[in-house]
């Protein structure tokens, strides 16, 4: 059984905050999620190679050619917060 | 003229009975008055659907029409980027977002004369069977508007089963094409996995992400496979197979081919309304000259499970990127860059989302991911032989889409209850093989019920001979919803 603090640890992990009451419903709603993909437990996996991808594809390669890239301008419209070409984000360094 | 499907309304326009415009105005006129309470639509491009339609015009009075495609009026799920139109997920997370640039599928239907009516709502980020996972609203199924049109792909599917579009684009990751066709009774068909580019759609599950076609009939949803599908530079896991003319090779039925009906898509706890109509429907394939054998898939009865542990993990990467800083919702007032997402990811999604990414994360953490990705990798493997193997003796599997009929809103509350409705859409997902989902029928209170074929690797042609030769020998495709 997943416990609230694996909930914890786990949405620090994935960069979501949960309120308290979010929380529970989720530790609630993952063990019986949890418990049913515990099935999968019962079968016998020895020797199988595991599948990735549904169509085998290996190593696809194309010519290395400069290509006009988006405008920058136009990429960096969708920015929620930006100065001149830069995106904006809080202060990560001290000083 | 809402209610024909493509061919007959291109039909129309080469003999000058009809032109795109009037069309368009035809399916615009509907939306107005059917969408508020049916909503299929976040976004209707009204102006530019005119001007392309306007531009169709001009190419049917030339004489120089670009193709069967040249007019038909489509809506395309909001998963896939549409350029200067909001591409929302339908969540949050996207709400203003405007992509720079065309999906691939969607620049190949505007260069084939197609006219974008507008962006279908959906479960938030293609999560859901039932497009109540909307951020915005919920779409309601035009045979009965208390119940789901299905999902993720629900308003599309409704849209084109109410005649607020001709056709359409959905995606199909576990099943969000195949199950609202079915729910909404129209053909809906997933294509082998690389035969559609996925540049431009929004990832959810990279390895499980399917692009196809919703449509009135199955000459249709070919006629859409052959525009979309082939070779894109741009998506490394596009295959270069040759795409072949399908819609010209419908016609020779399914005397001959060999069927393999499934033990393991008759299940306990299955509506027996459901089970009976597929039953008949395979009956009329019989009639038609095809062998049905009985055929088992053992690995059936985990690949559910095996689904929910690869594509919440997939989607908990790809869901990564929205962390407030390039594009998409940023919430203000954080202290530092981990509060700045962690806070715009609370808000910013939806608790089917949230459960995912949790889900997808707890499977892929240190100490877990072996008993979890690894053996699902495997069990995947599994799944794949069991097909397989089937192929070896049969031509095609024959199979119910769903457990049972479009059920009400709010009537899955739990989670997992939702996740069950997948279990016979998941394999083809996971393997990758093409299938389709074709009308067989009713339910006593008039609800749609949906037969699936599931074919070999990039042979589409046989699922769609197979779906053609059934809906031809059946009356199922004249019945349409009156959504009032």
């Amino acid at each position: 059984m997943i416990t609230r603090e694996e909930v914890l640890h786990i949405a620090r992990l994935a960069r979501l905050e949960l309120s308290d009451t979010e929380l529970e419903r989720m530790r609630e709603q993952l063990n019986s999620i949890l418990t049913y993909i515990d099935r999968l437990r019962a079968l016998d996996v020895t020797g199988v190679e595991p599948t990735s991808h549904a169509v085998p594809l290996v190593n696809v390669m194309r010519d290395d050619e400069v290509v006009p890239p988006f405008p920058q301008d136009e990429m960096l419209r969708n920015a929620p917060d930006r100065v001149g070409e830069f995106f904006r984000v809080p202060r990560i360094i001290e000083g | 003229m809402t209610g024909t499907p493509i061919h007959e309304l291109t039909e129309a326009y080469r003999r000058s009975e009809s032109t795109p415009t009037a069309a368009t105005e035809a399916f615009l006129a509907r939306i107005a008055r059917l969408d508020g309470e049916l909503g299929a639509y976040l976004t209707v491009t009204r102006e530019q659907a005119l001007r392309a339609a306007a531009d169709a015009d001009a190419r049917y009075r030339a004489g120089k029409p670009l193709g069967p495609l040249d007019g038909a009026p489509l809506v395309y799920k909001d998963v896939l980027c549409t350029r200067g139109v909001t591409t929302t997920c339908g969540s949050r997370m996207l709400e203003g977002f405007v992509p720079p640039y065309d999906a691939t599928v969607i620049a190949r239907l505007t260069a084939a004369g197609a006219v974008m009516l507008g962006k279908g709502n959906m479960d938030e980020f293609a999560m859901g069977s039932s497009t109540e996972h909307s951020a915005f609203k919920p779409t309601r199924n035009p045979w009965d508007l208390t119940r789901v049109p299905g999902g993720s792909s629900g308003g599309p599917a409704a849209a084109v089963a109410a005649g607020l579009a001709a056709g359409g684009l959905g995606t199909d990751t576990g099943g969000s094409i195949r199950q609202p066709a079915a729910f909404c009774g129209v053909v809906g068909l997933k294509p082998t996995y690389g035969r559609v580019s996925r540049y431009g759609l929004v990832a959810f599950g990279s390895s499980l992400d399917h692009i196809g076609p919703f449509a009135r009939d199955v000459t249709d949803a070919a006629l859409l496979l052959r525009a979309i599908a082939g070779a894109d530079p741009r998506d490394a896991t596009c295959l270069t197979a040759p795409v072949p003319d399908y819609a010209a090779a419908l016609a020779p039925g399914v005397q001959g081919l060999r069927l393999g009906l499934p033990d393991e898509y008759f299940i306990e706890g299955m509506d027996a309304e459901v089970e009976r109509t597929v039953r008949t429907a395979v009956d009329v394939l019989r009639g038609l000259g095809a062998t049905v054998e009985r055929i088992s898939l053992p690995a059936t009865p985990h690949a559910l499970a095996t689904y929910y542990v690869i594509a919440p993990a997939e989607a908990s990467s790809n869901l990564a990127r929205y962390d407030g800083v390039k594009y998409g919702l940023r919430v203000a007032g954080a202290k530092d860059l981990v509060e700045m997402s962690s806070r715009t990811r609370a808000v910013g999604f939806g608790a089917e989302v949230k459960r995912r990414i949790m889900l997808g994360t707890y499977v892929l953490s240190s100490g877990y991911y072996e008993a979890y990705y690894g053996r699902a990798q495997k069990v995947r493997t599994l799944v794949r032989r069991d097909f397989d193997a089937a192929f070896g003796r049969v031509d095609l599997i024959v199979a119910p889409m769903t457990p049972n009929v479009a059920f009400k809103h709010g009537e899955k509350e739990d989670p997992l209850s939702m996740y069950l409705n997948d279990v016979f859409a998941v394999p083809a997902d996971m393997t990758g093989l093409p299938a389709i989902s074709v009308p067989c029928g009713f339910s006593a209170e008039g609800l749609p019920i949906g037969l699936q074929f599931i074919g070999k690797a990039l042979d589409e042609a046989s699922v769609l001979r197979a779906a053609y030769a059934y809906e031809q020998a059946t009356p199922w495709r004249a019945r349409r919803p009156s959504p009032a």
